[in-house]
């Protein structure tokens, strides 16, 4: 058993696996407390109400009803939230600003007597003209949808200067030379406008918390929060608590994908338990799921210019980013949508202009791969478009101008650290893109940039017990990603100990240590960084007492087999302990920290690691129905260095599937604001019959990456390839694109219109 | 609290007798997670099209979310805490684990059930008829690869156990 040992770059069991096939896994909704009552939400039914008044005392009059909360419920409190703009309320006070927007709260013995009851709430809604579309809200005299001069930025803003006003709740813009004058001496212009739908993540596990007081000032949560400290800073300061009197713990989750990222149902069951003074749980129908986190529909209006020769000269974008009622993450969306406009080409001048807009629709937030997403199959499709008219092959115009290692992206920040030419190289190997297409089969291939990693602040513990057993304290959430199996891997790895000795419990942000956040494919680059470090502090430990114990020099001393070794001499770890601390007992503990250069704090440099997004697929049409056949997918996991080869093929597998939705079948439908397609069996996801008929797979290891051993994050970037892949190998059997989803009608619709031209 | 009309059930749970008085309207899916604290079994879509709540009445997979605890009265039910024998894993279960067919974790107990049913109809099934029967059970991790995998490993596994 003790040469069961899976390090770095082994095929590791998942540690979380057993646990999950048994059913035995508990995620926020199992955890049941004592004395426990549900809540469910009454949510607004117009796009914008003023609430004139609330009768709750039909409601309250219902046998098993212990509480309701409204709006006028949180004088006492600061109900306002939002960590960009501090625009959200607990429920609804002045006014519903969405269909779905919660107006009312109801705790009661039983989710069915909680549901009841709702019916039972008399809400006098002055309904208002509402703007629902991103053009509605940009109009002339739109009605506003907030009161923007009256709003406060967020505990994690990051807006600078910028201050929401309008409709807008954020613009970010990038520019690079004198756009204009480029391309007025282009000799190739490409221009187009593109929308994007809204999305659903439908991460499977819908948004749950829950909340009990321990006297007025405790808090303690259980919820399925992919940023336990963040939202435990957002908690602690609308109920003016300070953070350490705020407890969260973060079961395993299912699925996140950024639908649970940033602060979600929390202050609800917050709110609802102080109210009640018993112990609340509140979980989302995946309605209200749908209704809480979304992916950013949007417009954009792109041009490229390129000199005969194939060489790039400059790009301008225009977009448009519908945010919803509330900003949520959208200035983060908005800025990383721009940063994503030029891709990852060497360009003379750029001018990128980007914009959030508030509309009455649900609010927007992260998805994974967000902006690069709505901007890659965009970028990429001109890139193919500037081929095209030049006679060019799609591979030969991106060799020509990709990035090399070393060359500047957007100055400032940092330079260009992957390999993207042998990675579309990879691409066109998977796709054996030489070889003559069959008719009606389209070949595409997408590469861009995600500006990855997020703040880098993340810390962690590794404690080494008497017997030989390290347990990790570290504050990133499992989401299937399988966080808990990497940094057990890389504990076993530096430890030399059997992967059944490391075990990694749930976050809990009173044991757990400080993790800025989950998201932004920074896990095992920066918390397992910090893992790593911790992993060294114990071995530099042990090796300390191994040479005290045998009277060497520390450098005389090795691990190997989870032993300590000097000669032939060896000793477990146990008995290391043993010898330390002169019976058997006492425990070490190994410290890691991560944090940005000293003194500059921001991450001056960032991104913390180029994200590729890189991507290739082979199409087939059915030219009578517009159906698109997936024959191939190959992608292309540029990780640095890869701590488990089969998890990385699994993420890259979800992400591609991810794609796939997003590029052929998922659209939120609205009209007039109201959500048309709010159930599962109205909206369509990937089901296992849609899955590609071959997958190949490359994972490119060029030791490249900021984290412990070169590595890098991975996860997102395939899943904004796929849309740009298809849509590349769409034109490339002449079906022209520049709506998403490619659902079969409005491929049938290209068809027809490219017979007709 | 109302007086609800009550109704006496008697089932079978993973090979266990129980009997209980239930509110008529009670869901199977509330009377495993909130009555018996079977929360393997996970809700999700409520409208028995994602398969997450899926356990099986005498052998054949039903939606706990949609189906009325009653109508379980006299049948056989399985849920995904049934499975394993004595800490021994069931070999699709194994076979899940070895082939990486999870990821978060949500829908793999419904995915393990289907597959059993599925094995148990039909032990040899090709590529189209794994598809087709799993269709029903979503799954936004893994891009259903790895899931193939672990059912073809299954139906492999189980028929050596045969011969």
């Amino acid at each position: 058993m003790l040469n069961q040992k899976y390090g770095i770059g082994e095929k590791a069991p998942r540690v979380d696996g057993p646990s999950k096939v048994t059913g035995e896994a508990k995620f926020t909704a199992d955890i049941r407390l004592a004395n426990m009552l549900e809540a469910r939400v009454l949510r607004s039914p117009f796009p914008y109400a003023r609430i004139r008044s609330i009768d709750t005392s039909q409601a309250e009059a219902l046998d098993g009803v212990v509480a309701i909360l409204t709006g006028t419920d949180m004088s006492d409190i600061d109900p306002y939230y939002g960590h960009a703009v501090r625009d959200r309320p607990i429920v609804a006070i002045d006014a519903a600003r969405f269909v779905g927007d919660p107006v009312a709260v109801v705790a009661a013995e039983n989710a069915q007597i909680a549901a009841e009851a709702l019916e039972l709430i008399r809400v006098d809604y002055e309904e208002l003209p509402a703007v629902t579309t991103i053009e509605a809200a940009l109009a002339d005299g739109a009605v506003r949808v907030h009161d923007t001069d009256a709003l406060r930025l967020g505990l994690f803003h990051g807006l600078g200067d910028f201050r929401p006003h309008d409709n807008i709740c954020y613009e970010h813009h990038m520019a690079k030379g004198q756009a204009e004058t480029v391309f007025a001496e282009a000799d190739v212009i490409v221009e187009g406008e593109f929308r994007f739908p809204a999305v659903y993540q439908y991460a499977l596990e819908t948004h749950a918390a829950t909340a009990v007081w321990h006297g007025a000032d405790q808090l303690e949560m259980w919820a399925n929060c992919q940023h336990p400290y963040l939202v435990r800073a957002e908690l602690a300061d609308m109920f003016d608590l300070p953070k350490a009197n705020v407890r969260l713990h973060v079961p395993f989750i299912g699925g996140g994908f950024g639908s649970k990222s940033y602060t979600r149902m929390e202050p609800i069951a917050a709110a609802m338990a102080r109210k009640a003074g018993r112990p609340v749980r509140v979980v989302n129908s995946v309605t209200e799921s749908m209704w809480t986190s979304r992916r950013h529909n949007m417009i954009c209006r792109m041009r490229t210019a390129a000199r005969a020769d194939g060489t790039l000269l400059a790009r301008t974008a225009e977009m448009w980013l519908d945010t919803g009622a509330y900003a949520d993450n959208g200035p983060r969306v908005v800025a990383t949508a721009a940063d994503a406009a030029p891709g990852p080409y060497r360009w003379t001048a750029y001018q990128v202009d980007a914009y959030g807009v508030y509309t009455h629709r649900p609010p927007s937030g992260s998805y994974r791969a967000f902006g690069a997403t709505h901007l890659e199959w965009i970028g990429e499709s001109q890139v193919d478009q500037v081929a095209r008219k030049l006679g060019m092959d799609p591979l030969e115009i991106r060799v020509k101008n990709l990035l090399k290692p070393g060359e500047p992206v957007r100055i400032p920040g940092k330079p260009m650290d992957a390999d993207l030419i042998g990675d579309i190289r990879k691409v066109a190997e998977g796709l054996e893109w030489d070889k003559p297409r069959p008719p009606r089969v389209g070949r595409g291939m997408g590469i861009g940039l995600l500006a990855a990693g997020s703040r880098p602040v993340s810390t962690a513990f590794a404690r080494l017990e008497s017997e030989g057993t390290v347990t990790v304290l570290v504050s990133t959430s499992e989401l299937g990603q399988g966080a808990r199996t990497a940094m057990s891997q890389i504990v076993s790895q530096e430890l030399s100990i059997p992967l059944s000795q490391v075990r990694v419990p749930d976050g809990d942000t009173m044991v757990t240590p400080y993790d800025r956040s989950t998201g932004a494919s920074r896990s095992t680059t920066l918390a397992g960084g910090a893992v790593h470090l911790a992993a060294l502090d114990l071995k530099d430990q042990l090796i300390a007492i191994a040479a005290a114990k045998w009277n060497v020099a520390k450098s005389d001393i090795i691990l190997r087999d989870g032993r300590a070794w000097v000669g032939d001499q060896s000793a477990t770890l146990s008995e290391l302990l043993f010898y330390h601390f002169g019976f058997s007992g006492g425990e070490l503990f190994g410290r890691g920290i991560v944090r940005p250069e000293q003194g500059q704090g921001t991450y001056a440099a960032g991104p913390v690691f180029w994200e590729v997004c890189v991507g290739g697929v082979e199409i087939e049409v059915d030219e009578e129905t517009g159906r698109i056949h997936l024959r191939k997918i190959v992608s292309v996991a540029d990780v640095g260095t890869a701590v488990n080869p089969a998890m990385i093929k699994g993420q890259e597998m979800g992400g591609a599937a991810q794609g796939l939705g997003n590029a052929i079948f998922e659209e939120m439908v609205f009209s007039d604001g109201q959500l048309l397609n709010g159930t599962m069996a109205d909206y369509r996801v990937p089901k296992m019959d849609d899955i590609a008929d071959e997958f190949v797979s490359y994972i490119v290891q060029n030791e490249d990456g900021p984290g412990p051993y070169g590595l890098k994050g991975v996860g997102e970037g395939i899943l904004a390839a796929m849309p740009a892949a298809i849509v590349n190998a769409l034109a490339d059997i002449g079906i022209h694109i520049n709506e998403l989803p490619a659902t079969p009608e409005r491929v049938w619709r290209a068809i027809q219109q490219s017979k007709n031209v | 609290m109302n007086a609800q009309p009550t109704f006496k059930l008697t089932t079978t749970i993973n090979g266990k007798p129980v009997d209980a008085e239930i509110e008529p309207r009670t869901l199977l899916i509330d009377f495993l997670r909130e009555y018996l604290g079977l929360t393997g079994t996970k809700r999700s879509c409520d409208m028995q099209v994602c398969g997450s709540c899926t356990v099986l009445v005498d052998g054949k997979p039903v939606s706990s979310c949609s189906t009325l605890a009653y109508e379980v009265n006299e049948h056989e039910v399985l849920t995904i805490e049934g499975l394993a024998r004595n800490g021994e894993l069931h070999p699709v279960q194994q076979a899940f684990l070895d082939e990486y067919g999870l990821q978060c974790g949500y829908c793999t107990p419904g995915m393990v059930l289907t597959t059993i049913a599925l094995l148990d109809e039909n032990p040899k099934p090709d590529d189209s008829e794994i598809k087709s029967f799993l269709s029903g059970n979503l799954c936004r991790c893994t891009g259903y690869f790895p899931i193939l995998n672990a059912v073809r490993r299954a139906s492999e596994k189980l028929a050596q156990e045969e011969s």
